[in-house]
């Protein structure tokens, strides 16, 4: 006997697959509108005194973000200074020595950490180093920002250690190696690609973060000397400048705004890349 | 412990240094947070989240505002972004090919990698203006208590959209990967006795895949009420409690962002660092329900 689909169950399938597609294409087509309306906003508004100029006061038109680009690469080296080390010694510590406990203990913090709203870093950044040292700082936002990529430089370690097979380890070993020896020549090489490709999409991540860096690095509309002075921030800026009345600091805004998401979407799509094309041991 | 030797005592110390600096971190933060809001807890205690008056000069702080603020926003973002993910989550886990399926995910998480910053910018600059012009006058016309009012754009509806936009992509990720460990097996009976692909989806896969999609929704919800730069920017920074999405509110987080750089007394900063404290309370209860949700398919599922 031969069963007929009936009618209605036909159109319902039909109509539902419809439907799921139509909701994958409205969320792609989200991030082309993105792309193309700061391409089309930011790029027109973009020219070469951005990247050389400071910011002109209030009511004058031109200048630029030079102050701001490097305000944001020194928070950026900072953080990367005290959260790459920090996590990736604690993620080798993870995947090569740790006992369930302690494992079970450092992988249950550093997930609190990770969901910790960047906002509320921002509070512990300041009562951490803006109270103590009496003033907004470089070094304030570095830390906010460093402290932001300890989780995810912590799992990418012992993710990428984890999937190098155990035989490169017992190699190592045999022909004499120590442990720690075996570790840092032998596994930690053999992961590098995956391993460097984490830390960057780990940098993007925090590299458009603005919230921790309100009253951390504050502002600046001049250069920031050192790394104990109140610093201007890409991010910063495009929160200042969107909300501010002027239009002509609307159209910096745009421009800031085009070269963050270049550079953030720029980071992830070589990473990304680097994972796929990276060694077959490395891959997830 | 024993086998450790010639340097490996050394590289042992120094990673497990860093494992405990790590979790002192943690301890330090959430030490921070208690310590500095105490003047805040001591003088308002538990009524601190029931107070509807903000007034730092008169030293009265009630977070009822921006708590309302925050859970209404992220509800209506889940609303709209739980169909939406899910919707899409389905069409590439069950019917797109793989490649096209790995492209539009390649797609769907760099959409998530976009500065909540942008967010914001496009909020007042393209989301704000349409809502004004083509999306608010027609909902009007509905004389839903919550589209009631007179509409300015900076709002609670716009801020609940900007969120949905933003928790879309968590939600199609999890639920993608969930959707995809349900064994190929329990699809192929379903197949085998008759079921159309929709039916197998509907009634096989998914129940298959709840919990999981669950953990992404709650994995979702704790990024929308700690999420700041793109809420403060088309919120309204009001602190009203209205009925209607029409009006500006104001969150938690956007509170902190707006009014922590030029407070000034002590009670006004405790009553900052306190508002920090719930979100951050609130925060991590969330994302360890969804955290176990999520753990208890993946054992499940394989």
């Amino acid at each position: 006997m031969v069963m007929q689909i009936s009618r209605s169950r036909k159109i319902t399938n039909n109509v539902m697959l419809t439907l799921s597609g139509l909701c994958a294409l409205l969320v792609v087509m989200v991030l082309f509108f993105i792309l193309g309306y700061l391409l089309w906003n930011g790029a027109t508004s973009l020219n070469w005194d951005f990247f050389t100029k400071l910011p002109k006061p209030i009511g004058e038109t031109g200048g630029g973000m030079a102050n701001a680009i490097v305000g944001s690469g020194k928070i950026l080296l900072l953080a990367t200074l005290i959260g790459v080390p920090l996590g990736f010694l604690a993620g080798v510590f993870l995947a090569e020595y740790s006992g369930r406990t302690f494992a079970f203990l450092l992988r249950y913090t550093v997930d609190l950490l990770n969901g910790v709203p960047s906002i509320v870093i921002g509070i512990v950044a300041y009562a951490l180093v803006v109270k103590p040292m009496n003033g907004y700082s470089t070094l304030a936002g570095g830390v906010a920002l460093g402290i932001m990529m300890i989780p995810i430089a912590v799992r990418t370690t012992e993710e990428f250690l984890r999937a190098i097979p155990n035989s490169l380890r017992e190699g190592a070993m045999a022909l004499g190696a120590t442990k720690s020896k075996a570790i840092f020549t032998v596994v930690v090489p053999a992961a590098i690609s995956g391993l460097t490709s984490g830390m960057m999409l780990n940098l993007a991540r925090v590299a458009g973060e603005t919230a921790p860096l309100l009253f951390t690095a504050l502002g600046n509309m001049f250069w920031s000397p050192g790394w104990l002075h109140p610093s201007a921030s890409l991010p910063v800026m495009i929160y200042n400048y969107a909300t501010a009345p002027e239009d002509s600091l609307h159209a910096q805004a745009w421009a800031a705004g085009f070269v963050l998401l270049a550079l953030v979407l720029g980071i992830n799509v070589t990473a990304r890349m680097i994972i796929a094309r990276g060694p077959a041991s490395a891959r997830r | 412990m024993e086998q450790l030797k010639g340097g490996d005592e050394i590289s042992y110390l120094i990673t497990l240094a860093c494992s405990i600096v790590i979790i002192l971190i943690v301890v330090l933060l959430v030490g921070e947070l208690w310590y500095n809001s105490q003047p805040a807890i001591k003088k308002f205690g538990f009524s601190f989240l029931t107070g509807t008056t903000w007034d730092p000069n008169g030293d009265v702080f009630g977070a009822l505002p921006f708590l309302y603020g925050t859970v209404v926003t992220s509800i209506f973002a889940l609303v709209l972004s739980v169909p939406l993910g899910v919707g899409a989550a389905i069409f590439l886990a069950e019917m797109a090919a793989p490649k096209l399926s790995n492209a539009l995910t390649f797609l769907i998480e760099l959409l998530a990698a976009v500065p909540s910053v942008i967010y914001g910018l496009l909020g007042i600059f393209v989301l704000v203006p349409i809502l004004r012009k083509y999306v608010a006058p027609p909902l009007a016309m509905t004389h839903l208590p919550i589209f009631s009012g007179t509409f300015y754009g900076f709002s609670l509806l716009a801020a609940g959209l900007v969120l949905t936009i933003m928790v879309v992509p968590f939600i199609v990720s999890v639920s993608r990967e969930v959707l995809l460990a349900v064994p190929v097996e329990q699809r192929e009976a379903s197949l085998a006795v008759g079921a159309t692909k929709w039916e197998t989806t509907w009634q096989v896969v998914l129940p298959n895949a709840s919990t999981g999609i669950l953990g992404s929704i709650f994995l979702a919800l704790a990024r929308a009420l700690g999420e700041t730069m793109a809420v403060t920017m088309v919120v309204g920074n009001t602190p009203t409690i209205s009925t209607s999405l029409f009006s500006p509110g104001y969150s938690i987080a956007a509170a902190i962002a707006n009014q922590f750089a030029e407070a000034s007394g002590q009670l006004f900063i405790a009553s900052l660092i306190f508002l920090g404290l719930v979100l951050f309370g609130l925060t991590i209860v969330i994302n360890a329900v969804a955290r176990i949700l999520i753990i208890m398919t993946a054992q499940r599922g394989m």
